[in-house]
């Protein structure tokens, strides 16, 4: 009984699936980019399970992991001024009124 | 790592309760405040996971990154546009719900039969694991993978420009009467108008 890949992989799939719930269902717009955190975050945490099992040696999956990390926080800061942006125009975050696109 | 199989097997669960725990509480709860601390909790026990897994220049990037800018970022959003509103009653949400949470579960029913079911090609680990992947996470930085390295530069100052660019109150200001001022460089009397040519 030792530490095995299926277990992180597993893991991050259950993380991976409770952030696109809240992704779907949550009408808050900041909550929504909680859950793009949470998803990015399962993404790293399968990176650095291969790099650990599969790569130990040369470990390009960190190296992929701190690439991750770094779009995420590009993300989070375009992603936070946009909803700034919209509550300003809008005042409001509730998603269900954001449907100025809708055909 | 250097602790025994079982220890790194009981913490590797709690953490694992931990972050679903956490994750679940940031979904689920009705106050968006108590969502951002639990966020940062599911970042703290991810980063134990990562020291786990023998990555610790990744752990500490992962709490100085994600806990200390990203959810401060997350809390300065909430408070910039803390507004109690009670969303309107939507008819027919619980359908929306319940579909939701059927699709994710068939999700994670899917990429676990898929993991169990793949035979990974797992590479034997190494007697001694690598004493220092900073070392060798900087080599692969600045040898293979220096292209996507001056990239992510590129678009971090991107990134930057664009939230400041966004965020920013659009600020009209009043028409200023230019008032001449006299300095030691200033004419006299004004240069002669440009007889405009006419056409």
């Amino acid at each position: 009984m030792h530490l095995q890949l299926e277990y992180c992989l597993i893991l991050a799939a259950a993380l991976f699936c409770i952030g696109i719930y809240g992704l779907i269902t949550s009408r808050n717009a900041v909550r929504v980019l909680m859950s793009i955190e949470l998803l990015l975050n399962a993404v790293n945490l399968n990176l650095m399970g291969f790099s650990n099992f599969l790569d130990p040696v040369g470990i390009k999956g960190q190296v992929f992991a701190v690439f991750v990390i770094t779009v995420a926080a590009a993300e989070a800061a375009v992603g936070l001024a946009i909803i700034l942006a919209i509550y300003r125009n809008r005042d409001t975050i509730d998603m269900e009124q954001f449907n100025l696109l809708k055909w | 790592m250097n602790l025994a199989e079982g220890v790194q097997v009981v913490s590797f669960g709690v953490l694992a309760l931990m972050v679903l725990g956490t994750a679940l509480g940031v979904v689920l709860l009705s106050n968006i405040v108590y969502s951002a601390f639990l966020l940062g909790g599911v970042f703290i026990s991810i980063s134990g996971i990562y020291i786990l897994l023998n990555a610790d220049f990744v752990a500490a990037a992962q709490i100085l990154v994600y806990v200390g800018a990203v959810n401060v970022l997350i809390l300065f959003a909430i408070m910039l546009v803390n507004k109690n509103e009670d969303f309107s009653e939507l008819p027919r949400r619980w359908i929306r719900k319940a579909a939701t949470g059927l699709v994710c579960v068939g999700l994670f029913a899917l990429l676990s039969t898929m993991v169990l079911i793949t035979p990974w090609a797992i590479a034997p680990q190494p007697e001694i694991p690598l004493a220092n992947t900073i070392v060798t996470i900087g080599k692969h930085l600045f040898s293979d993978f220096l292209l996507p390295f001056e990239i992510a530069s590129v678009l971090l100052l991107m990134a930057m420009v664009g939230a400041i660019i966004l965020a920013r109150r659009d600020f009209i200001p009043e028409p200023r009467v230019e008032e001449p001022i006299a300095t030691a460089l200033t004419l006299p009397e004004r240069p002669r108008e440009l007889i405009k040519s006419e056409k």
